[in-house]
């Protein structure tokens, strides 16, 4: 392991300038610390199997206290609780089918971020397609409305006549 | 005419529904409960832990399950109706006492009065979260059959008394 010391005499050792010594040796010790002191991180649950299927299941529920954020997310006592219940029933053994439906049971579908197809939910899913179908179709309908305004008009001989006129009189000049 | 109308109409709708969505309180999530059995307990009383409560214990009569803690602030502001509402004897209280110190919770029964005909101690609120417990104060109305009819989600307030709880209440004490 370094330590500041070998640094020091490593700097030494060249028979740097002392100015420029000093300026070396205080960029590698900014290198020191993070060699020295970094520790292992402290594991999070016994089980890391159970951790990773808790935190798999919690990332697609809603914390009911603090409603924009996931139950993984969230550090608010409720959540807490919940991550413990539901480690606790990976280790009984339950499916994630199980565990997700003991939570509805008793906190509703608010709890899901994926909400399931139900009639009371039915304009969640298809609410905004109908939106769109309706913005869509009035779209149409408008753009329908709007070239049958615009008449078509007819130009008589002499018009056309003249036209021709102006627009051969730029022709072969500069434009 | 038209032309002018549809807009205005379409904006009418827009505020409508903004309006309404003004009033909600996105906090009050429907429990899924209402209307279905309240969950099962066994738990250890209060001011004499040796005694169990069964959830089972009060079929045969409408009651009270009112969640809280020393520790919820909101809990301090609906207590003094509590305590008038225990002393009208129109319905018991009990009293979940949710995650929190056996004596800081039986000082604070002493200090702010105690309305509970028994109180229980869900220490690691697992009771809590059958009930669907998300936010203290919580209290549920359950009838004599032991359904839960009514959840009211924070703290019960004079207008909540009056115009949900207290017809409910009397409503259900006529029934079988």
């Amino acid at each position: 392991m370094l330590k500041p010391h070998d640094l020091y005499s490593f700097v030494v050792s060249r028979q740097l300038s002392s100015v420029k010594g000093l300026i070396i040796l205080f960029f590698l010790l900014l290198i020191v610390p993070s060699a020295g002191w970094s520790k292992e991180a402290i594991p999070v649950a016994e089980d890391p199997e159970v951790e990773k299927r808790m935190l798999a299941l919690t990332m697609d529920l809603r914390c009911l206290v603090c409603q924009n954020e996931s139950i993984a997310d969230s550090r608010a006592d409720f959540s807490n609780d919940i991550r413990r219940e539901i480690r606790e029933q990976i280790k009984a053994n339950r499916t994630d089918q199980e565990i997700v439906q003991f939570l509805v049971e008793r906190y509703g579908d608010f709890v899901l971020y994926n909400p399931p197809m139900k009639p009371t939910t039915i304009f969640l899913w298809f609410g905004p397609i109908l939106l769109f179908i309706i913005g869509f179709g009035s779209l149409i309908v408008y753009l329908r409305r709007r070239r049958e305004q615009i008449e078509e008009v007819s130009l008589s001989e002499a018009q056309l006549k003249k036209a021709e006129v102006l627009l051969n009189e730029n022709k072969g000049k500069k434009v | 005419m038209t032309r002018y109308l549809i807009p205005l109409f379409a904006f009418i709708v827009l505020a409508a529904f903004l309006l309404v969505g003004l009033t909600l309180n996105p906090r009050q999530v429907p429990s899924p409960l209402i209307d279905k059995p309240a969950p099962v307990f066994l738990l250890n009383h209060l001011h004499e832990p040796d005694k169990v409560m069964a959830s089972g214990d009060n079929l045969g009569k409408v009651w009270l399950l009112n969640v809280w803690a020393s520790w919820c602030v909101a809990c301090r502001d609906e207590h003094p109706l509590l305590v008038q509402l225990a002393n009208s004897g129109i319905v018991p209280i009990y009293g979940l006492n949710y995650k929190d110190e056996r004596t800081t919770a039986v000082q604070w029964l002493k200090r702010y009065g105690d309305p509970y005909t028994i109180s229980i101690v869900d220490l690691d609120g697992k009771v809590g979260i059958d009930y669907g417990v998300y936010g203290v104060p919580e209290t549920y109305v359950i009838d004599k059959k032991g359904i839960i009819r009514h959840k009211q989600i924070g703290p019960v307030t004079v207008d909540s008394l009056q115009k949900t709880i207290i017809p409910l209440l009397i409503e259900l004490q006529k029934e079988a």
